[in-house]
């Protein structure tokens, strides 16, 4: 494995399977009265948390944890850095202490890569502006992979606002380095120039984007964005977009339905299809704290044969 | 007794005059006395060998730079800046009006043109703003800013919002013979973003800007350029869609012409990505494009659509660049490596021949800006550029004059340079790696 994992592209097809299989040993940990492992007792680890997150910094922090590591939370409101010490300067700060490795999560893209150049620790992406969530990629192959055996072949249709989310950029990345069909859609609005060239269909017309899929996933739709004019209203984005049991009913039997969080019930997502049979949402976060203890594990040093 | 500089061997290339060849110079006092084969040494005379090979040419001239003074000497002055342009074979350069305050009185004009002349490095031609502030808002005083020096106006970094702001502006400078210099990019197409819309910027997640931003306010303004009978200069065209307003406008008899930065005729997008991911040297405004853009500015240099190479030489300190890239400002540096990235990328791939060159670095900023230069003809001012076209050069950074280090070309090995600089029949620099000795 690379030093840092900032982006899916930092790892082969092969350290993606080692990583699954890494976090398939690691869930069984969690399944113990005592979930608990010296595996990093002495490491350091420092969740520096730029933007406010629930899920993955408790995530990771239940996962540090699990491992022994020892851990610190640093959340930055976006306010002070404006006024406050650069990036550059606070990675420094955090570097003079010596922690083994940084988990960030930053609004602007590639921040990973500026403490990257800065910093010896390992530095993980939790999450980077518009870029990449590598750590969530991950556990969505890792649920994908539990239900399906398998990634590749599969038609995997990723539905919302692509361009704002850093998921879809590392689940694109991810699923077609496994040999998944990938195709996207959402308002033409919301589509970045150029995606095609990740390796994916474009589609606006979500009837046909989800026919005969083998998996769903939905992303966020975020009510600010209606300021940028994206669209008319949340209503007529259910309209149009929104994943209904009808439209579920157009993939495979066995489809299963994906969601990172936080879900906008009745916007990208109703809330049959959320609590639904086809749903594995929940199990998507269960999932997250065995592959994040996968990737803290790997990337301390460790390999599936310890 | 006036001194008397006789620049004798090399290959004298002065289009304008149609020369190209052996011819030496003689230099009296800051004028060019005379140009011939063979001129006879005359007593009280210094002669300079200029080695074979070496080019002597009229002074460049940049006709995009930020020397940053008044306001934020931190990152340039003016003093540093005409450093860094001679050294980078410039013998003059014209200065935009974005410092702190605006260069949009006399009183601005006149600070720069005295700290220009403390310097006494390369000649400084300021270009004063077109409103007020640089707010779109109300003309400003443009002929006190003529009267006090500036040689065009601009709002550089701030485009003329309204259409019909533009208009006035180029009714009322014509009056003065002023041109108008436009930094094409429509505010609300442009938006927040970073980088140029394409497939990089989606990989990377950074907010894109299409060409159309750029094009889009071009064509408004050759539109305009044609009502008023103005004259129009299109700053850093970076899109392939501004090279074709720039033709159309051109076939139409519009009074129109464009520049074109090296950055991009030579990179593209694809330095979002690698080698250094989201590296801020790489963001600038208007941003690197995609490489059809790049191959149709290389073909405007060609064909002739395109009329200047300026560089936009825009410093910025260390520090402000060393942040996330979405946060960085907008720009690079670009005196000290304009002569070797035009020779590497244009001459010795046959893009242009040295003579167009010239014509691009020298005789057409002179002739759109209407100042002195452009040319070897006898009485003009002695302003004229050592070139070495076969030097090889490496882009260090660190040990250029700017006070700013922020280059995309660190590093870099060029064919191409500069062996030395004369403004006004003075040596103001030399480089100590050519082959010219004085």
């Amino acid at each position: 494995m690379k030093k840092d994992l900032l982006s899916i592209s930092d790892l082969t097809s092969d350290e993606i399977y080692l990583v699954l299989d890494t976090a398939d040993a690691m869930r069984e940990i969690g399944q113990r009265p005592i979930k608990k492992v010296p595996t990093l007792r002495g490491k350091t680890v420092v969740n520096l948390f730029y933007e406010p997150s629930t899920r993955t910094r408790t995530s990771f922090e239940i996962a540090e944890k699990r491992l022994s590591a020892d851990t610190l939370n640093i959340a930055v409101a976006a306010s002070s850095v404006l006024k406050g010490e650069t990036l550059a300067d606070t990675a420094m700060n955090i570097e003079a202490m010596s922690p083994d490795m940084i988990v960030i999560r930053h609004p602007s893209s590639g921040a990973g890569h500026l403490l990257s150049r800065i910093c010896r620790s390992r530095i993980i992406n939790a999450g980077d502006g518009m870029h990449e969530h590598p750590t969530q990629a991950l556990l969505d192959a890792f649920t994908i992979r539990q239900h399906k055996q398998r990634i590749e072949g599969l038609k995997v249709t990723i539905v919302g606002d692509l361009l704002h989310s850093r998921v879809l950029r590392s689940n694109v990345l991810l699923l077609t380095k496994l040999g998944a069909e990938v195709w996207v859609a959402g308002p033409r609005t919301l589509v970045p120039a150029g995606i095609e060239q990740m390796g994916v269909r474009v589609s606006t017309d979500i009837d046909r984007a989800v026919a005969d899929a083998d998996v769903i996933m939905m992303l966020r739709i975020q009510q600010e964005r209606m300021n940028g004019a994206f669209f008319p209203s949340l209503r007529e984005y259910f309209e149009v977009f929104g994943m209904t049991r009808a439209r579920v009913a157009r993939a495979k039997p066995d489809v299963i339905v994906m969601h990172p969080g936080p879900m906008n019930r009745g916007v990208e997502i109703a809330s049959d299809v959320a609590d639904g049979p086809a749903s594995v949402i929940l199990e998507q976060v269960a999932n997250g704290v065995a592959v994040r203890m996968a990737v803290l594990y790997l990337l301390a040093g460790g390999s599936e044969a310890d | 007794m006036m001194v008397r500089l006789l620049l004798k061997g090399g290959r004298l290339l002065d289009p304008v005059n149609g020369r190209d060849g052996a011819f030496d110079l003689m230099i009296e006092g800051d004028r060019i006395a005379r140009v011939g084969r063979d001129l006879p040494i005359e007593t009280d005379t210094t002669v300079v060998e200029v080695p074979a090979g070496l080019l002597i040419c009229p002074g460049l001239i940049d006709m995009h730079v930020h020397l940053r003074e008044p306001g934020q000497e931190h990152k340039e002055t003016v003093a540093t800046g005409t450093a860094s342009a001679v050294a980078g074979g410039f013998t003059a350069v014209a200065c935009m009006p974005n410092t702190s305050p605006v260069n949009d009185n006399a009183g601005v004009t006149e600070y720069i043109l005295t700290k220009a002349a403390e310097a006494h490095l390369a000649r400084v031609y300021p270009i004063g703003a077109v409103s007020r502030g640089q707010k779109g808002e109300q003309l400003a005083d443009i002929a006190e800013l003529k009267r006090a020096g500036c040689v065009a106006i601009t709002d550089d970094g701030h485009p003329v919002a309204t259409a019909m702001l533009m208009r006035r502006a180029l009714e009322y400078a014509g009056m003065f013979n002023l041109p108008i210099i436009e930094h094409c990019e429509e505010q609300t197409l442009k938006a927040d973003g970073v980088a140029h819309e394409g497939a990089h910027a989606a990989a990377l997640g950074l907010r894109g800007i299409p060409g159309e931003a750029e094009s889009i306010m071009a064509l408004r303004d050759i539109a305009l350029a044609e009502l008023t009978h103005g004259t129009l200069h299109i700053a850093h065209m970076s899109a392939r869609q501004t090279l074709d307003a720039v033709r159309w406008g051109k076939t139409r008899g519009v009074r129109v012409t464009a520049e074109v930065t090296p950055h991009h005729f030579i990179l593209t997008d694809e330095m979002l990505a690698a080698p250094i991911a989201y590296d801020t040297n790489v963001k600038m405004n208007p941003p690197l494009r995609e490489a059809a853009d790049r191959d149709a500015m290389l073909t405007g240099i060609a064909d002739g659509s395109v009329d200047v190479i300026a560089t936009d030489h825009a410093p910025h300190a260390f520090d402000e660049k060393h942040v996330e890239f979405d946060r960085a400002p907008f720009g690079i540096t670009g005196l000290e490596t304009a002569v070797s990235l035009c020779f590497d990328r244009l001459v010795h791939r046959g893009v242009v021949s040295a003579a167009r060159l010239i014509e691009l670095l020298s005789v057409n900023p002179a002739r759109i800006l209407n100042v002195p230069g452009g040319s070897l003809s006898e009485g003009a001012p002695a302003d004229i550029s050592i070139l070495a076209p076969d030097l090889p050069v490496t882009v260090e950074a660190k040990t250029m004059k700017s006070k700013s280090k922020n280059t995309p070309f660190d590093g870099w090995s060029l064919r191409g340079g500069v062996a030395a600089t004369i403004v006004g029949g003075r040596f103001v620099y030399v480089n100590p790696g050519s082959s010219l000795k004085i």
